[in-house]
């Protein structure tokens, strides 16, 4: 699996009386981008509307130049991974993980294989028949990554999903996330409000301010850049 | 100086633990006289503890029917509207939906009669297809239609509230996996119904085992009776204190075994907290067609005999009715009793939360006081034990023995209706005071307000419209109540139920649906009145 280039052509989006929002960029094929910018500048509107949860009032969204107008959530190239409730409470890890393969829990062999795989990957082994209620908060977001790897999109969508976990266990998965993106070469895009997970992780860093994207670049040069209105103002650099 | 905080009791502890004494004396006063009067009953014969027996069965059983289908027709009525949130008039239906609770259950039968009855709406339209002949309502079949009519709508009205928890991330994760609505159900939905479904099942069942207006209209005979209308029918009808004792008794122990198992049983969920904004549902599009038959008919089902009660009433000889100088005695006595039950029923409660947030804000709450607070929350649902019919009888047998059971008539029954308001005025109030004092507390104990000046400041202003509304429901509770003043009724003591009671018993229907809709009028109109302060700042 290699990962989809993800285009937003002058994306149009507002909330009922919030501010209008516009979007205009391009996540190149295999990368790992992060999203930095300040509270309310429309880094989770952004990932929400390429997964589909919201409807862009206009604009286009592309994948590998494939236009995604009208495409229900469940049929893009994508998977998300949420701050919180990821999990269903009251099912086991094995079965969280398994509605990324069937949502009727029909299962084969070669899918219970599959999701053992997930579980080893993400160190999840001997944890299968817990419940969410049992797991640390680390653990819950592995289930959640693992689930992810079972479904096999070729776009990873990650809405600060590490965001109430320590600093030490935060560079963990985050670590966990950068070793999936280099093995599967998947699209990934992480929203991060700390500039040194990005740092870290990904290979491109996008700046967003007031709604729009104002630059998306390889890592080193964003950060070392001089020309980005905003940038170093929120970084209080 | 510095003041050092007091560890002894402050007034709003005095004042809940005076709260909790009036609560037990006028729970356990008539409990006692009961059990007192137990051991000299003459010994009764083989036939009546055959017929206590039936009674009890059908007690159980009308309960248990009413519960399971009040629950099984909530549930996907819950769904339609939980999934359906942009339905055009979903908030309207809502506030259908909790109607029933603030209607006199008299009033109600008099609509079911309307609808299901041998000439009503139901009857004449299947008679007039061919479908057979006109419905027979009284029985099991009309106090199963009484109790899903109010039952559904509570049942629906708390599972709704537990379905709109479900946070959003989860109708996300559902329109990734390609949740069907099959896939929704079992997977989100269910989970939350279950939660909630032993705690609303067995409050259900409580309601209907105490159940005391419905039956004694609808119920149409000692095939179908209740051991609620069995005891007033002792001391009413018969006159036989010792029977009444007996079936008192036996109540006593159902609901507090009931009691007992539906706490056990209940569970909270777990409130899911998110950060996410409000996102579709998967399952929304795919589902509305049926989910609007279920609209349709759950609204039909509750709102035709309300409709029944607006089209028979408003016909009524409203000139024949105020001109009887009965209706007035009976109006001024029930708005005497609502107005003095529900004073008396928001007093207790103020000061129960009151004190509950005083011994809750100390970190190390002595035993007396963990203690009294123990006793506070569990004297909020007492009535649930000892439903009114059965504190009324046991203080009619008492006060009768002493010759003061005219006298004494309407302050038992103001308390007695104070009590059955009280569960409810604590659930209004509760939130709200907490919130408050979690809002507040500190602020204020830093800028040095306390007692009056708080109360003036601070917990008024804001707390001023749920004070209103838990008012106005236990006012609207106690004048359409009939369960006590059904017991200690007379010429001289005659309440708007009572009297509608008797203008059923004597066939005259027009006036009754008049006096309905006036009673229906009254208790809408008070909540209305209510709801029309603005909330405070903190609901806001």
């Amino acid at each position: 699996m290699t990962g989809s280039a993800i285009k937003l052509d002058e994306m149009d989006f507002a909330y009922p009386g919030g501010e209008p929002l516009h979007f205009s960029t391009v996540f190149e094929a295999g990368s790992f981008t992060g999203l930095i910018g300040p509270s309310g500048s429309g880094k989770t509107t952004l990932i929400n509307l390429i997964a589909g949860f919201e409807e862009p009032a206009s604009g286009t969204l592309y994948f590998d130049d494939v236009n995604a107008a009208g495409t229900e959530p469940a049929d893009r190239p994508v998977t998300m991974v949420f701050q919180d409730n990821n999990l269903f409470a009251h099912l086991d890890v094995f079965t969280n993980i398994a509605l990324g393969v069937s949502a009727s829990l029909d299962l084969s062999t070669g899918d219970k294989a599959l999701i053992t795989t997930a579980m080893d990957k993400t160190g999840l082994s001997g944890l299968g028949k817990r419940l969410p209620r049992e797991l640390s908060g680390g653990q819950r977001q592995r289930v959640a990554i693992a689930r992810a790897l079972v479904r096999d999109k070729p776009v990873l969508l990650l809405d600060e999903p590490f965001a109430a976990l320590g600093p030490a266990l935060r560079r963990d998965m985050l670590q966990l996330v950068s070793t999936i993106h280099k093995e599967r070469g998947m699209t990934v895009i992480l929203v991060s409000h700390d500039p040194a997970d990005v740092k870290f992780a990904a290979t491109h860093a996008a700046f967003l301010d007031a709604g729009r994207v104002v630059a998306n670049r390889p890592v080193d040069e964003l950060f070392s850049a001089s020309d980005i209105p905003g940038l170093h103002a929120y970084l209080g650099t | 100086m510095l003041a050092t905080r007091s560890a002894g009791f402050n007034p709003a502890i005095i004042a809940a633990a005076v709260a909790l004494g009036l609560i037990i004396l006028a729970v356990a006063t008539p409990m006692l006289a009961l059990v007192a009067i137990a051991p000299s009953m003459p010994s009764l014969g083989a036939d009546y503890l055959a017929f206590v027996w039936a009674i009890t069965k059908f007690t159980l059983l009308q309960a248990g029917l009413s519960t399971l289908l009040s629950v099984a027709a909530a549930i996907p009525l819950a769904r339609a509207l939980a999934r359906q949130a942009s339905f055009p008039g979903r908030s309207i239906i809502l506030r259908l939906l909790a109607l029933p609770l603030a209607l006199p259950a008299l009033v109600v039968v008099l609509g079911i009669i309307e609808v299901w009855g041998r000439q009503g709406w139901v009857s004449t339209l299947v008679q007039g297809i061919g479908l057979g002949g006109p419905l027979n309502i009284y029985g099991l079949t009309g106090i199963l239609i009484a109790h899903v009519f109010f039952n559904m709508a509570l049942s629906a009205r708390l599972m709704i509230a537990s379905l709109e928890q479900i946070p959003p991330e989860n109708w996300r994760l559902a329109a990734q996996l390609s949740f069907t609505s099959r896939h929704v159900f079992r997977h989100i939905e269910w989970p939350v119904i279950r939660s909630v479904l032993p705690g609303i099942a067995s409050l259900v069942f409580m309601l209907c085992i105490a159940s005391f207006a419905i039956v004694l209209v609808l119920g149409g005979g000692p095939k179908a009776t209740t051991l609620e209308v069995a005891i007033y029918q002792s001391l009413r009808f018969d006159f036989d204190p010792p029977r009444a004792v007996l079936l008192a008794l036996l109540q006593i122990l159902l609901c507090a075994g009931l009691f007992v198992l539906g706490g056990r049983m209940a569970t909270d969920i777990a409130v899911m907290s998110s950060v996410g904004k409000p996102a579709r549902r998967p399952d929304q599009s795919a589902s509305r067609f049926t989910d609007v038959l279920t609209i349709v008919a759950g609204l039909g089902f509750i709102a035709l005999p309300m409709l029944a009660i607006v089209v028979s009433g408003v016909t009524a000889p409203f000139a024949a009715i105020v001109s009887q100088a009965v209706f007035w005695r009976a109006l001024a006595t029930s708005l005497i009793l609502a107005l003095t039950a529900a004073s008396l029923a928001l007093a207790m409660a103020w000061s129960m939360l009151a004190a509950q947030r005083t011994i809750m804000r100390r970190r190390t709450p002595s035993r007396t006081a963990s203690a009294l607070v123990s006793g506070l929350q569990a004297s909020g649902s007492l009535i649930l034990v000892a439903p009114p019919i059965v504190i009324g009888a046991g203080w009619f047998v008492t006060l009768h023995t002493a010759g003061l059971a005219g006298s004494a008539a309407p302050a038992i029954v103001a308390i007695v209706n104070a009590l059955m308001a009280l569960p409810f005025v604590l659930r209004i109030l509760r939130p709200a005071v907490v919130g408050q004092a979690q809002v507040h507390d500190r602020l204020c104990a830093s800028l040095g307000i306390s007692g009056w000046q708080r109360w003036r400041l601070i917990d008024l202003p804001v707390l001023a419209r749920s004070l209103a509304l838990a008012f106005a429901f236990a006012a609207a509770l106690s004048i359409g109540d009939l369960g006590a003043a059904a017991l200690f009724g007379s010429a001289d003591f005659v309440t708007l139920p009572l009297l509608l009671l008797q203008k059923m018993g004597s066939y005259r229907s027009f006036e009754a649906a008049g006096i309905a809709l006036l009673l229906a009028g009254f208790c809408l109109g008070l909540i209305w009145l209510a709801e029309q302060l603005k909330p405070g700042a903190q609901a806001q």
